[in-house]
């Protein structure tokens, strides 16, 4: 059987043989036919793996669309979370993780920390309120030179499941532009669509806020699996428990615009500030893939180690301010669980630290003083 | 008939036609997908950097096993515009890996392959720089994508209409004609 692409040596005068006339007869318009449909399949694979046969999906770009819809454009500032301090520190081991996990974080010893507190929500410039969600991440640079990044809030399980869930939640929040304030009807619609999150949000207010950022017990929500040196795999949730005694949240927002920030300045003056890194560890039958559901309140805890905040600073550029801290962001030894927020946290992280990124900067709301 | 280029150069070639194809697709799925983000990026990563390894090893082996003339019918022009449009196919595998890692570098994010195994920066942290290579590793991916079709279909061309043997001399042929 010949082959289709090698036929038989009766060759064409050489002079016609590259003649691209040839296209023109019946052989080369059947060739050409199967060329272009080659191409033209290609390209449509290539955009439909990209999405762009299906623009109203939900991805990345849309929910950061969201974001950006709901908070308005701030240039050179996080699409959440947008107001924030850089924070440095180190994390002491005490060893005791190191039997679920192999990650070089947990052996005893001491790693240097930087990371950043910040309030949940996009408007850089917004006042401090008691009742704000607080944030902490954190990054951990290891000695082999791996990174651990984590990024926790001061509320006991996420208002959300998933990112479709976080969409719709914006989209519901987003201001009218004719009354300038969110539509009450498009927020009830939204929990009656989802009862994970009437369910969750009972739960975030059941939850005392306390009265900064010090006193404040910072949760990484979403499940994560410990590896250890055998390969047994650990489903847990962690969480940085504050040292400082818990007092509850003024009941009205003082003078200062930024009084939580100013407050942890002032705190930090006296000395460190100190959290133990506390890890919940989880049984088979809780769920890795849920956010919105607490685990347990029986489930064993191991104290990690302490994590101690001895400064804060401006965000600047090359501190903080330029760091993605990606929850997925992990050493050998921590793996992510199949909960679909991490999933979608990484991908909008990127797009919203891709944006700021390449934006003009200008200063952040709060400069703590020098020498904080 | 042109002679074929050497087994080993056909199986670097087709080996790295289907990583780079799927590369492209990897690398354009995972950046309209919540879901499948997170493992697609981490297949991304290493996949990207063993193509810069087999790249070297390819542009190695070029040296050792030179590829075959082409037909010398074949128009000057036409001749020209394969070598320069292969020595940009070459560029753009060296490119896409090494501005892939840079711009992980100039953001200052962890460069994970597998496991606790990481590359160290070729760059330090730069925002700015970064907000500049993000997008050209997407310009630089687009235009790999277009250059590749191009050359698909040339390659296409030459067995279905020129049948020079071209296309033959990084396929299989039959015994005897070679
Ligand atoms: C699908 C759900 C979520 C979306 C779409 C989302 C979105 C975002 C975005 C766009 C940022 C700014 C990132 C940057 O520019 O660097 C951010 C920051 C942050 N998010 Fe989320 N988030 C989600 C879920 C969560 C969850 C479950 C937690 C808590 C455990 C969380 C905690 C944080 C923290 C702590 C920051 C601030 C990090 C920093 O200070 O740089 N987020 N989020
Ligand atoms: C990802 C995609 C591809 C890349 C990066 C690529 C790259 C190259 C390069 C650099 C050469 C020059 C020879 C060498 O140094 O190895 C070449 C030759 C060739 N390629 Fe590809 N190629 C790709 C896909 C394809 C496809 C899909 C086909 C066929 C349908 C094809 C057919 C050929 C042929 C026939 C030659 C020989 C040309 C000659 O003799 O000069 N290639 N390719
Ligand atoms: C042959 C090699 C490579 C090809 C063909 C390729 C292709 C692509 C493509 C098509 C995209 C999507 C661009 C867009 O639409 O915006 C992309 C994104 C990306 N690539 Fe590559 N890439 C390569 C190598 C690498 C390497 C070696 C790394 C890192 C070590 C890397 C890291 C990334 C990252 C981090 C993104 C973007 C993720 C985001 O912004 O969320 N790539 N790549």
């Amino acid at each position: 059987m010949p082959s289709p692409f090698e036929p038989p040596p009766i060759d064409p005068p050489p002079s016609g043989r590259y003649d691209l006339r040839v296209l023109l007869t019946r052989r080369g318009m059947a060739a050409g036919a199967v060329i272009g449909g080659v191409v033209v399949a290609m390209v449509a694979g290539f955009a439909w793996a990209g999405g762009f046969l299906t623009p109203g999906r939900l991805d990345q770009t849309r929910l950061i669309a969201g974001f950006e819809a709901a908070n308005g454009a701030h240039p050179g500032f996080r699409r959440n979370h947008a107001k924030g301090v850089c924070l440095s520190g180190w994390f002491d081991s005490n060893g005791a993780a190191a039997a679920l996990s192999k990650a070089q974080v947990f052996r005893p010893g001491r790693v240097a920390v930087f990371g950043r507190f910040a309030l949940a929500g996009g408007m850089p410039r917004t006042a401090d309120k008691p009742a704000t969600v607080r944030s902490m991440a954190l990054n951990f640079t290891l000695p082999d030179g791996e990174i651990w990044r984590s990024g926790m809030n001061d509320i006991p399980v996420f208002p959300v499941r998933d990112a479709r869930g976080f969409y719709e939640q914006l989209v519901a929040a987003t201001p009218d532009p004719k009354t300038g304030k969110p539509d009450p009807a498009a927020l009830q619609a939204f929990l009656k669509r989802h009862p994970e999150s009437v369910k969750a949000t009972a739960l975030i207010k059941a939850a005392p806020f306390s009265s900064g950022f010090a006193d404040a017990r910072y949760n990484g929500l979403d499940a994560f699996f410990f590896v250890n040196k055998a390969g047994v795999k650990t489903p847990v949730r962690w969480a940085m428990v504050p040292v400082d005694a818990f007092a509850p949240a003024a009941k009205t927002a003082p003078e200062d615009k930024n009084f939580l920030f100013a407050a942890l300045t002032k705190r930090l003056a006296a000395g460190p500030a100190q959290w133990h890194l506390i890890i919940t560890v989880g049984k088979p039958g809780d769920p890795t893939n849920d956010a919105t559901l607490p685990w347990p309140a029986d489930r064993q805890t191991i104290d990690a180690g302490v994590l101690t905040v001895a400064a804060v600073e401006a965000e600047a550029a090359g501190n903080c301010r330029d760091t993605n801290f990606d929850p997925t962001m992990l050493p050998a030894g921590i793996q992510p669980s199949d909960d679909p927020l991490l999933s979608a946290r990484s991908a909008a992280y990127s797009v919203s630290f891709t944006r700021r990124a390449g934006e003009p900067k200008t200063p952040s709301a709060y400069q703590p003083p020098h020498g904080a | 008939m042109t002679p074929s280029f050497s087994p080993l150069s056909r199986l670097l070639h087709w080996l790295m036609a289907v990583l780079i194809l799927a590369m492209l697709v990897i690398g354009i799925a995972m950046v309209s997908s919540l879901g499948h983000y997170r493992g697609l990026v981490a297949i991304h990563r290493p996949l990207g950097i063993l193509i810069l390894i087999l790249a070297a090893i390819r542009l190695i082996n070029r040296q050792f096993n030179p590829p075959p003339a082409l037909p010398r019918a074949m128009p000057k022009l036409l001749q020209a515009a394969a070598q320069a449009s292969h020595w940009v196919l070459y560029g753009l595998m060296f490119a896409l890996p090494l501005v892939g890692w840079a711009m992980l570098s100039a953001a200052g994010n962890p460069i994970v392959l597998a496991g606790a195994w990481h590359l160290p920066p070729i760059l330090a942290q730069n925002v700015a720089l970064y907000a500049v290579l993000r997008p050209a590793h997407t310009v630089l991916a687009f235009c790999f994508f277009a250059v590749i079709l191009t050359h698909l279909a040339a390659a296409l061309l030459h067995a279905l209409i020129f049948r020079d043997g071209v296309f033959a001399s990084m396929t299989v042929r039959r015994s005897h004609s070679s």
